[in-house]
């Protein structure tokens, strides 16, 4: 089993994010980056396969220098090694998913799994224009994995809204992870003084022919409005619960 | 020269720092409250590797460090000071003696469960009437053939509740003050140990009583040659000052963070209690005090890394950062006036638990006599 696991690095969501001088992108400096939350569902998933059905796990990530070390930090989870497409550009969804179904061509791969999406951008695509490219099918929002080798089938549990749904596909397939698929693992520290062996293969994306004019544009990205100071309601339980209604009722608007 | 870790070492940290924030620290002021042991979470630790930090991978070791280790400690003790009591003694103090001292066969049947985590290690010292004249020891372990019979009592013994074994340190001849020391597994026939200390801080790790009541054992399980027990145990003691120091950083650094957000977000006067000078010189205070005794523990685990002469260094990273951590976590109690002192805060935990690292492991005198006994040293050379 050949599993590609694909990883955005972010940034941690408890980062104060603030809009950057060009009005159109977040201000790098200060921010900690992180492995992408729904990616390590994927990584944790794409272990426990390795763990039950044997072969190899190969982790892609699109990005600059800094992008090392969240390969890394896969490593020490347990990946066996890692491949950086490196680039200094902002990518569009498309362009990262044409980059990584580029890579995934090379590798060849029984599965691909990856997060539901990446807490930065929200954007939910990669996962599906990847299996569009690769012209191979895909399960989105997984909770639950079973793969059996013999058939060469997986069955997939995702969420819906109110419901969960059973689907049975065929793999080579692309699998997008979603919160609950698994709790991921702690990096071992014997794991972390291993990943420094491990080998990550760097790819420049100019070398993958990827069309580097984006499709989409970010035009302006603008702070949310400011919160206005929290009322603090003190005193006599009945009258500040009183006034807590009222203030519901006309101020906040919310009954 | 340079200051940076390298990036293992930053790994390291940042995954203890991860385990410490998602497992450790949730219950940490629940801990201290009933004072549970909390095993589960020590088991855990054993199987991420984080008992092996500074040991070789062949005998179960992660291969990393001295320095690494310090990191971990401090990271696990910025969020439950008990904790990393408990995590310093089992490694510096339960292990560290068979892994320098050891011979393979001891490592292979004591040491490498220990870095596993299947049970905890223990390190018997002190005795009622030998503290910090730890070269006082009355436990006796006499030959017998192939074996000793040891009888003794040792007190104040961290993790020994849930150790495998004790390390003990005991006289083989009565009329000497020659010292060896032994590995005693704790399912030994006449070991009796009683945890049942009631403690002002530290109170979520172990402490306890053992009794040695005509406790027979192999010869095998004396650790290294007879008599040597004295220079094992000293340089034992100057690898565990850099673990306690570590711990003390931990604490520091925990007072410092729980002052800056407390001052921040408290009001009086109608300011912020950061916008006052006298709260910004305490705070300016605690972390210039925290960085300078982060400092002292790096260069002592450097040194150590590097096997040049560290005990010294080791004596004054534990002195300067214990001392820190006394202040920090009192001034932080200050910073939260009355609320400080209740146990809505982890402050006053902080203050109490500051409290043994000035104490265990070589009291703030004991480090001052082993700085000045090597400035003396030196000027003699
Ligand atoms: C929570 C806890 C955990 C512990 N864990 C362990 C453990 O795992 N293993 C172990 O072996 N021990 C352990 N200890 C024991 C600890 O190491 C000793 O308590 C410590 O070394 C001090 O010894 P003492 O208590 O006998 O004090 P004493 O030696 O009686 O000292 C009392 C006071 O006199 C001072 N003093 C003593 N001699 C001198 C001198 N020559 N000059 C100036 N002042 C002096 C001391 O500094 C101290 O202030 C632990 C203790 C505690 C509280």
């Amino acid at each position: 089993m050949k599993i590609l696991v694909m990883v955005k690095q972010v940034p941690d969501t408890a980062t104060r994010i603030r809009v950057g001088g060009d009005g159109a992108s977040i201000a790098s400096d200060g921010i900690k980056w992180v492995i992408n939350p729904y990616d390590e569902f994927a990584i944790e998933e794409a272990l426990q396969i390795r763990e039950r059905l044997h072969g190899e796990v190969v982790v892609v990530s699109v990005g600059p220098q800094r992008v090392e070390e969240a390969i890394r930090q896969t490593l020490a989870m347990g990946v066996d090694r890692g491949v950086h497409v490196k680039t200094d550009v902002a990518l569009d969804s498309y362009q990262a998913a044409a980059a990584l179904a580029a890579v995934a061509r090379q590798e060849t791969f029984d599965l691909i799994l990856t997060g539901k999406q990446a807490v930065d951008d929200d954007a939910a695509q990669v996962g599906p224009l990847m299996s569009v490219l690769l012209e191979v099918p895909q399960v989105t929002v997984v909770l639950k994995l079973s793969i059996n080798p013999d058939t060469q089938r997986l069955i997939a549990e995702r969420e819906l809204e109110g419901a969960i749904e059973v689907v049975e596909l065929p793999y080579p397939a692309v699998i997008t992870a979603q919160r609950g698929l698994n709790e991921p693992r702690y990096p071992t520290l014997p794991n972390i003084m291993k990943a420094k062996k491990k080998e990550i293969r760097v790819e420049l994306l100019e070398s993958l022919g990827i069309d580097v004019v984006p499709k989409v544009r970010i035009t302006a990205l603008t702070e949310p409005p400011a919160r206005p100071v929290a009322k603090i309601l003190t005193g006599d339980p009945l009258e500040a619960a009183e006034q807590l209604v009222n203030l519901l009722h006309h101020e906040a608007k919310v009954l | 020269m340079h200051f940076d870790l390298t990036p293992e070492e930053v790994m390291i940290r940042d995954a203890v720092r991860d385990f410490a924030e998602g497992v450790v620290a949730p219950n940490a002021s629940k801990r201290d409250e009933t004072g549970e042991v909390p095993f589960a979470i020590m088991q855990q630790m054993g199987s991420l590797g984080f008992f092996g930090i500074p040991f070789a991978e062949e005998w179960g070791g992660s291969g990393a460090n001295t320095m690494s280790y310090a990191l971990a400690v401090e990271e696990i003790g910025r969020v439950d000071a008990s904790l990393g009591l408990g995590f310093a003694a089992h490694v510096s103090l339960g292990c560290s003696p068979l892994y320098y001292f050891g011979s393979d066969a001891q490592k292979r049947q004591f040491l490498e469960q220990a870095i596993k985590g299947v049970y905890l290690a223990a390190f018997g010292l002190t005795e009622p009437e030998a503290g910090s004249d730890a070269g006082g020891t009355q436990t006796k372990a006499l030959r017998e053939g192939e074996h000793y019979r040891l009888n003794g009592t040792k007190i104040f013994i961290t993790n020994a509740g849930h150790a495998g074994y004790i390390v003990a340190t005991a006289r083989t001849d009565p009329a000497s003050r020659k010292i060896s020391s032994f590995i005693v597994p704790h399912d030994t026939a006449g070991v009796s140990v009683r945890c049942d200390y009631t403690k002002m801080g530290m109170r979520s790790s172990e402490t306890c009583e053992i009794h040695f009541d005509d406790v027979v054992i192999p010869a095998e399980y004396r650790l290294g040659a007879e008599d040597k027990g004295f220079h094992q145990f000293l340089d034992i003691l100057d690898g565990g000052r850099i673990s306690i120091g570590a711990l003390s950083v931990g604490v520091a650094e925990a007072s410092l963070q729980a002052s800056l957000a407390y001052a921040n977000q408290r009001r009086q006067f109608g300011k912020a209690l950061n916008e006052f000078q006298a709260i910004q010189f305490k705070l300016a205070d605690m972390a210039m005090e925290v960085e300078l005794a982060r400092t002292m523990v790096h260069k002592a685990a450097w040194l150590k890394d590097r096997h040049r002469p560290y005990a010294k260094e080791a004596a004054m990273a534990k002195l300067y950062a214990s001392e820190v951590a006394m202040r920090a976590s009192s001034e932080a109690v200050q910073i939260h006036g009355g609320a400080g002192y209740m146990n809505d805060f982890p402050v006053e935990r902080y203050m109490r638990d500051a409290k043994l690292l000035v104490i265990g492991e070589g009291t703030s005198e004991i480090q001052r006599m082993v700085i000045a006994r090597y400035l003396l040293q030196e000027q003699n050379s």
